[in-house]
């Protein structure tokens, strides 16, 4: 019998209490806000004895990932945390997970990159990392990053899988914001991510094997990134198939997109993110003044769920695409572009709008989400779409 | 110590067939050092650099021992990394507890001196119970002879080029050694692949201490140091008798120059030049012009060594 425990907690915390579940036989990592609060909560647990880990309290977030590699290399459970200057300081560690098929299950406290500096949420950091090869889950809330953590680690070590997983949750909103959160207890966790079996470890001391090997000009490169593709690609079915295990535990949904009164939808927003309840919000009000308006929640950014978002906005009219990230000089936003790209499949042509919002913490208040919403029922009454991106409620 | 008739009935862990020159100084470091690890298993890490990329060509390997590499200045990190997950998953109860494994990282002076000197500081300080080895050839070999912190003074490197304005590199080589010494570490030494005995016992007790041990080896590297192939042991030998490379080891703390370079010094050092002459990169330091740079290349090695055997009491 599972037994829930309901606590009020942050997401960091509960973030924390996943990893200590979860058992990790090395955790790596360096402190960065606003991820600090994660690693330690988990020195805690590591100084009272709680876990079996071995914490590597490392000098910078390259060797913090370089550790990780190594130790997931020999055979390891491994997870650490992460945001912002941290996970871009990671950039060529984060590759090289990947491409070793290392099932590394790193947090991230979504935070913006300098400059100017700034220590507040938006998904850039993130979204830098996005073609590192590494599967990325988003967390609206504290209770979904809880979650996502657990799965992720099943997802990662799955052998048709074996990638690294990013699960982000939204800085201070979601990781220093006290919400209900229900824990399951640690022999329920225990007993859904199971033993991890690694494969072609480097403490298997009787079978030596190389990690990292040379495979320049000549050699198979094209063939592994081709089998990293393929891995991606797997981990879709893993993911959902997960997902829903986990879901008959806790009785919570859990889909790679969620979708909000988008049945009739006429007008829909696609977001990311703990801005996706401002939306819902928003929505709801929308609905009692007439407008069918829907809400499309992206939970699983990589692999992207492109086939799901569109059969989710068949029958919209217009669409607003949610991206609290840049991509400078792109046609808008890194989830409008996915979007973009995957309604080219959609049987009929709807017009899509980029907005960039909330960049470096800015506010999304309700106001501004009821514009967008504007926006589209003007674009559905026959007004013009934007022909470049839109900054919302930048002053 | 093993004697040496004991170390070739040894199992060499770095098997022939790679695609080092011939005449490199990293193989020679790493089978000396590898035959010193004894019986007990090794896991190897490497940064990025001639010695990885020689040894490791896909579907190819070298290497005897569990080894990976993973980027270029991160090797301490790497295998600290691995060392965690040997303790960690003996903290599983998945690893007997009383299961010893060495662990040893190599890297050469770019992935140490430059790149790598974060990650390994962090790695030594961390305390891992691990052995990082720098085979110093005093240059980016792998990249095409470009100029490292652990570059010699007056050195053509091809990112510190000989001209009218300018004879090599203008700074003197960093103290690496001294520098990890600081540290505070069981075990550091510096030593030469000139000298087997010496290198063979420094690695003996590196591997032997608990916590994390560092060896600096000077490696010839025949191409960058345009130096004879079938000279390399020859070249490195005069690395220590002029004193351009003292042998010293600091355990627990303590100071002591090694039998390598007592001897050198007890016969009377060498002038440095009998070193450089050997070596094309230097050639340029013979020039009339170059005569008083010389000079002061002769006066940096000679309080290098002072301040040296200063350390160790002497």
């Amino acid at each position: 019998m599972t037994e829930k425990r309901t606590v009020a907690a942050t997401g960091n915390v509960v973030v924390a209490e996943a990893f200590r579940q979860c058992a990790p036989d090395v955790v790596a990592a360096y402190p960065i806000t606003p991820q600090t609060t994660i690693v330690e909560e988990f020195a805690k647990f590591v100084a009272q004895g709680r876990v079996h880990t071995e914490y590597v309290t490392v000098e910078s977030e390259h060797s913090a990932m370089s550790a990780c590699v190594g130790a997931s290399a020999a055979g390891a459970r491994v997870m650490t945390a992460t945001a912002s200057q941290g996970l871009a300081l990671m950039w060529e560690e984060l590759h090289i997970a990947s491409g070793m098929r290392l099932p590394i299950v790193m947090a991230n406290a979504n935070r913006a990159l300098s400059a100017p500096i700034n220590i507040h949420c938006d998904h850039g950091d993130a979204m830098g990392a996005r073609d590192a090869g590494w599967v990325m889950l988003f967390a609206e809330s504290a209770q979904e990053a809880y979650d996502n953590t657990i799965i992720s680690l099943k997802v990662a070590e799955d052998p048709q899988v074996l990638l690294p997983v990013l699960t982000c949750l939204d800085g201070f909103i979601t990781t220093h914001s006290i919400e209900r959160v229900d824990l399951l207890d640690d022999e329920t966790v225990e007993s859904f991510v199971g033993e991890y079996e690694p494969q072609n470890a480097l403490l298997d001391l009787d079978n030596p094997v190389t990690h990292g090997a040379f495979a320049g000009l000549g050699g198979p490169f094209f063939e592994f990134k081709r089998a990293q593709r393929d891995a991606m690609d797997r981990s879709k079915a893993v993911i959902e198939r997960e997902s829903a295990a986990f879901s008959k535990i806790t009785e919570r949904p859990f889909g790679l997109i969620e979708t909000f009164m988008m049945d009739d939808a006429d007008v829909a927003i696609v977001i990311i993110g703990s801005a996706s309840g401002n939306a819902r919000h928003v929505a709801r009000e929308l609905r009692s003044e007439g407008v069918k308006a829907g809400v499309v929640k992206v939970r699983c950014f990589r692999p992207f769920p492109g086939a799901e978002i569109v059969s989710a906005l068949r029958g919209v009219k217009a669409v607003a695409v949610l991206d609290r990230a840049e991509s400078f000089g792109a046609q808008g936003g890194p989830l409008f572009l996915e979007t973009r790209s995957a309604m080219y499949d959609a049987a009929e042509r709807v017009p899509l709008v980029s907005y960039i919002y909330g960049l470096g913490g800015s506010d999304v208040r309700l106001e501004l989400v009821r514009e967008v919403y504007t926006d589209l029922s003007d674009i559905v009454a026959g007004g013009s779409v934007p022909d470049s991106l839109v900054y919302l409620g930048s002053r | 110590m093993p004697t040496l008739r004991e170390l070739t009935h040894r199992e060499d862990r770095l098997a022939g067939g790679h695609r080092l020159c011939a005449g490199c100084g990293a193989s020679i470091a790493v089978r000396q050092i590898l035959l010193a690890a004894g019986e007990e298993p090794v896991v190897t890490g490497c940064a990025t650099g001639c010695l990885e990329v020689s040894t490791t060509i896909y579907p190819y390997t070298s290497w005897k021992t569990p080894f990976i590499h993973n980027a270029f200045e991160n090797s301490a990190a790497t295998v600290s990394g691995v060392e965690a997950a040997f303790k960690g998953l003996k903290a599983a109860g998945k690893i007997p507890a009383d299961k010893k494994v060495k662990f040893v990282a190599f890297g050469g002076d770019g992935g140490t001196y430059d790149i790598g000197l974060q990650s390994l500081s962090g790695a030594m300080e961390r305390g891992h119970d691990m052995v990082y080895v720098c085979y110093d050839n005093g240059a980016y070999m792998n990249t095409g002879i470009q100029r490292s912190s652990g570059t010699p003074k007056g050195a053509w490197a091809t990112t510190s080029e000989v001209g009218k304005a300018q004879a090599g590199k203008i700074q003197k080589r960093k103290d690496l050694t001294s520098i990890i010494a600081a540290h505070g570490i069981p075990y550091v030494a510096q030593a030469s692949i000139s000298h087997w005995k010496d290198l063979t016992t420094k690695a003996e007790k590196a591997f032997a201490v608990e916590g994390p041990a560092f060896l600096n080896v000077l490696a010839t590297c025949p191409r960058g140091w345009r130096s004879p192939y079938n000279k390399s042991i020859e070249v490195a030998k005069l690395a220590v008798e002029t004193g351009f490379w003292p042998t010293f080891e600091v355990e627990n703390g303590i100071w002591s120059l090694s039998a390598p370079s007592v001897s050198a010094e007890r016969r009377g050092r060498k002038p440095v030049t009998e070193f450089l002459q050997m070596q094309g990169r230097f050639k340029h330091l013979f020039k009339p012009e170059n005569a008083e740079l010389l000079a002061e290349i002769q006066t940096d090695v000679d309080d290098y060594l002072t301040y040296i055997n200063g350390r160790c009491g002497g």
